[in-house]
């Protein structure tokens, strides 16, 4: 199995979906949540699952926990079967969306509730539960009760509540959509923090590229029920395999080309411009076939208007953002694109909107989609 | 605080201030009575029903309680606490020597037995029952909820004579046992404990069964799936997550079931055929057939203590648990 960076994986993968389908409902009215997905999860990862809502994602994560059972494929923990077993019997614990700490208990009773569900012995909970409080930094809350803490403290026990059992995969339900912004970039680190500590398998769920960019060591795009796209942020980010995986993930813009040569898996194609590019091309595109190019905004240097631009057009609108600034540009050629330039020495001052511009693209920056 | 005083002028006051304040004083005086006045008159109806349903015949049990009996019911004006001390002691006919009062005892027992088997088995019966309604679909549950309800809408009385025609010696399910030849002669199920129990766990049931629900519904299954998850099992789940989430509901039901199962006289009368007293039957025989009101007035106001008693070692109890 390869990972990123073409490392191979060495001993059983942690997880492992084989066509897993996951229907509601019967008749008419059944809803596919899950059709016919794979995925090889392995150890020590953090594998993301990235998807609008209703994509599967969520219904992916709860088929791993056991809390809904699949209706075809299997589902195997470290190379053992797993989908028919109850969530109890299963070496994985779940950080859930709205974090459900037991009102009832304290914080430490939450921690170790786990272990106490095990039958471990006293001393060795306690001794959990002190570790656990330390490695999320929350020892002076120890007897807190639920209520009597913030959502971010909340949030901290939930993860220390799942990782005491020390599961051999931690599964994330969207466990940071509930905190605000600041509080969620200090826990993105956090994050990333207990899993290179505690070694263990992560899959997170989230419906926010960027947070599934800066944490993971490889991404899962979901949509409706499949799976489009696995790889490593940055192979999903600069080699999006279609327009829905493209368009998801940051800003992208889309600009249809013909194909004119094609010699193998190498080809040329023309800009709408009429400017003609080499390219290597994909198996399903003939010689005089549409593709769809992606492109990213920081792609794209603006120069002055002369032969060797790929594009052409006019600033329709110059939007600053204070680290950069955007420029709205209407094509020639019909269309338009975004262009981000960074703020270094002050472009956005030489530029008007109104002004002429040519656009300059590298062809590696010009991604073939599949459609 | 400091702030204040810094900004209160502390040189005297010119008069006309002092006048103008004093006017203002009166206004505000004026409007809080019409206030005291107004909340008075709202709080009224509630007041007379208390007062006069309530507290008023409470007063004169009370009152009841220390006087002598008539000769034919009713009291007669004459200070005696004897039927105070007939709560507990028996008076000797002829040596006025104090004993125990056995009998009473017993009764007192069997009462609070009852009504605690009462209270356990419904609470049996009705948690499954309760929680299989609060995980049904939104639109079900009331449908259910409703036929939990159905019973009360008739008389209880007639409910329990009914239940009477099924049980009896003669009654429809001795018939049917015999036709099916279960049984050559009919069960005797009525007027023993176990017809005693049926009945009022049939007639206190639906109490048990609404706060549990009510308990129930509002739970969080979002915990229940946590319970899982954290290797807990279906039982674990049960007694370490559910149960203490439904508390509240598990309290109010238990309540709502003991206090009407200790002070029954109805199901006991038709159902125990009165050989099986409990407290409810003691009281209306001292009212009754045994023209001794003082004494049905002050066997009353002890259940009621009893009663009182338990709940408020319940409430300090759990208070002192939330304090720990």
């Amino acid at each position: 199995m390869r990972l990123q960076d073409g490392a191979e994986l060495t001993g059983l993968p942690a997880v492992e979906a084989k066509n897993v389908t996951k229907t509601f409902g019967a008749g008419p009215d059944a809803v596919v949540a899950l059709d016919n997905v794979s995925v090889t999860i392995g150890q020590n990862e953090f594998f993301t699952l990235l998807g609008p809502s209703g994509c599967g994602k969520t219904t992916l994560l709860r088929l791993t926990a056991g809390f809904e059972m699949p209706t075809a494929g299997s589902i195997l923990l470290e190379g053992h079967e797993v989908a028919h077993l109850p969530p109890f019997k299963r070496p994985v614990n779940t950080v859930f969306q709205s974090y459900a700490l037991f009102p009832h208990l304290t914080v430490a009773q939450n921690i170790g509730f786990g272990l106490k569900m095990l039958g471990r012995k006293r001393k060795v909970i306690d001794e959990a539960v002190t570790e656990m409080l330390k490695l999320v930094r929350m020892e002076p809350m120890r007897n807190r009760k639920v209520h009597q803490l913030s959502g971010g403290q909340q949030q901290r026990v939930a993860l220390a509540r799942a990782l005491a059992p020390q599961p051999k995969v931690l599964l994330l339900d969207e466990p940071l959509s509930a905190l605000d912004l600041k509080l969620r970039k200090e826990m993105q680190i956090e994050l990333k923090r207990l899993q290179h500590e505690t070694g263990i398998t992560f899959i997170f769920v989230t419906h926010d590229q960027e947070e599934a960019l800066t944490m993971s060591d490889r991404v899962a795009v979901m949509s409706r029920g499949k799976i489009l796209q696995i790889g490593t942020p940055t192979e999903i980010y600069e080699h999006p395999v279609d327009r829905f995986v493209a368009d998801f993930i940051g800003e992208t813009n889309f600009i249809e080309a013909e194909v004119t040569q094609r010699i193998g898996n190498k080809g040329e194609i023309r800009l709408p411009s009429g400017i003609e590019v080499p390219r290597e091309l994909g198996q399903h595109v003939a010689v005089g076939g549409k593709v769809t190019l992606a492109i990213r905004p920081e792609r794209i240097d603006l120069v002055r208007p002369g032969a060797d631009c790929h594009l052409a057009g006019k600033v329709e609108n110059i939007v600053y953002f204070g680290t950069d600034t955007h420029f709205h540009i209407d094509l020639d050629s019909g269309g338009d694109v975004t262009v981000r330039v960074q703020n270094r020495r002050g472009h956005q001052d030489v530029l008007k909107m109104g002004d002429a511009v040519g656009l300059r693209i590298a062809p590696e920056a010009m991604q073939v989609l599949k459609d | 605080m400091a702030t204040e005083t810094a900004d209160t002028p502390s040189a005297p006051q010119p008069v006309s201030t002092a006048s103008a304040v004093s006017s203002a004083a009166a206004a505000s005086d004026a409007i809080e009575r019409r206030a005291v006045v107004k909340r008075w008159l709202l709080s009224a109806p509630a007041l007379v029903v208390i007062i006069g349903c309530g507290l008023m015949p409470l007063l004169i049990i009370f009152a009841y309680s220390w006087t002598k009996p008539a000769e034919y019911a009713g009291v007669i004006w004459h200070f005696q606490p004897d039927a105070w001390i007939n709560v507990l002691f028996q008076e000797d006919l002829f040596s006025d020597a104090l004993s125990p009062n056995w009998a009473y005892y017993s009764i007192y027992l069997r009462s609070i037995l009852i009504a605690l088997q009462t209270t356990m088995l419904a609470l049996i019966i009705g948690f499954p029952t309760a929680y299989f309604i609060a995980t049904r679909e939104e639109r079900s549950r009331n449908a259910w909820l409703f036929l939990i309800t159905i019973p009360f809408w008739s008389n209880l009385l007639i409910r329990i004579y009914a239940i009477m025609m099924i049980i009896r010696d003669e009654g429809y399910l001795n018939h049917a046992l015999l036709a099916i030849g279960a049984i050559d002669q009919p069960l005797p199920i009525i007027f023993t404990n176990y017809a005693l129990s049926y009945g009022l766990i049939y007639a206190y049931l639906p109490l048990m069964v609404l706060p549990l629900y009510a308990s129930l519904e509002k739970l969080d299954f979002r915990l229940v799936e946590a319970g899982y998850d954290l290797y807990a099992s279906r039982f674990k789940v049960l007694w370490h997550v559910i149960i203490p989430l439904v508390k509240p509901g598990i309290v109010a039901g238990s309540i709502l079931v003991f206090i009407p199962a200790i002070g029954d006289y109805i199901i006991a009368q038709i159902l125990g055929g009165g050989k099986r007293m409990m407290l409810g039957n003691l009281i209306a025989q001292q009212f009754g057939t045994a023209r001794n009101w003082p004494q049905g007035s002050a066997l009353a106001l002890t259940l009621m203590a009893v009663v009182m008693l338990a709940l408020v070692f319940y409430a300090t109890k759990s208070q002192r648990k939330r304090a720990a």
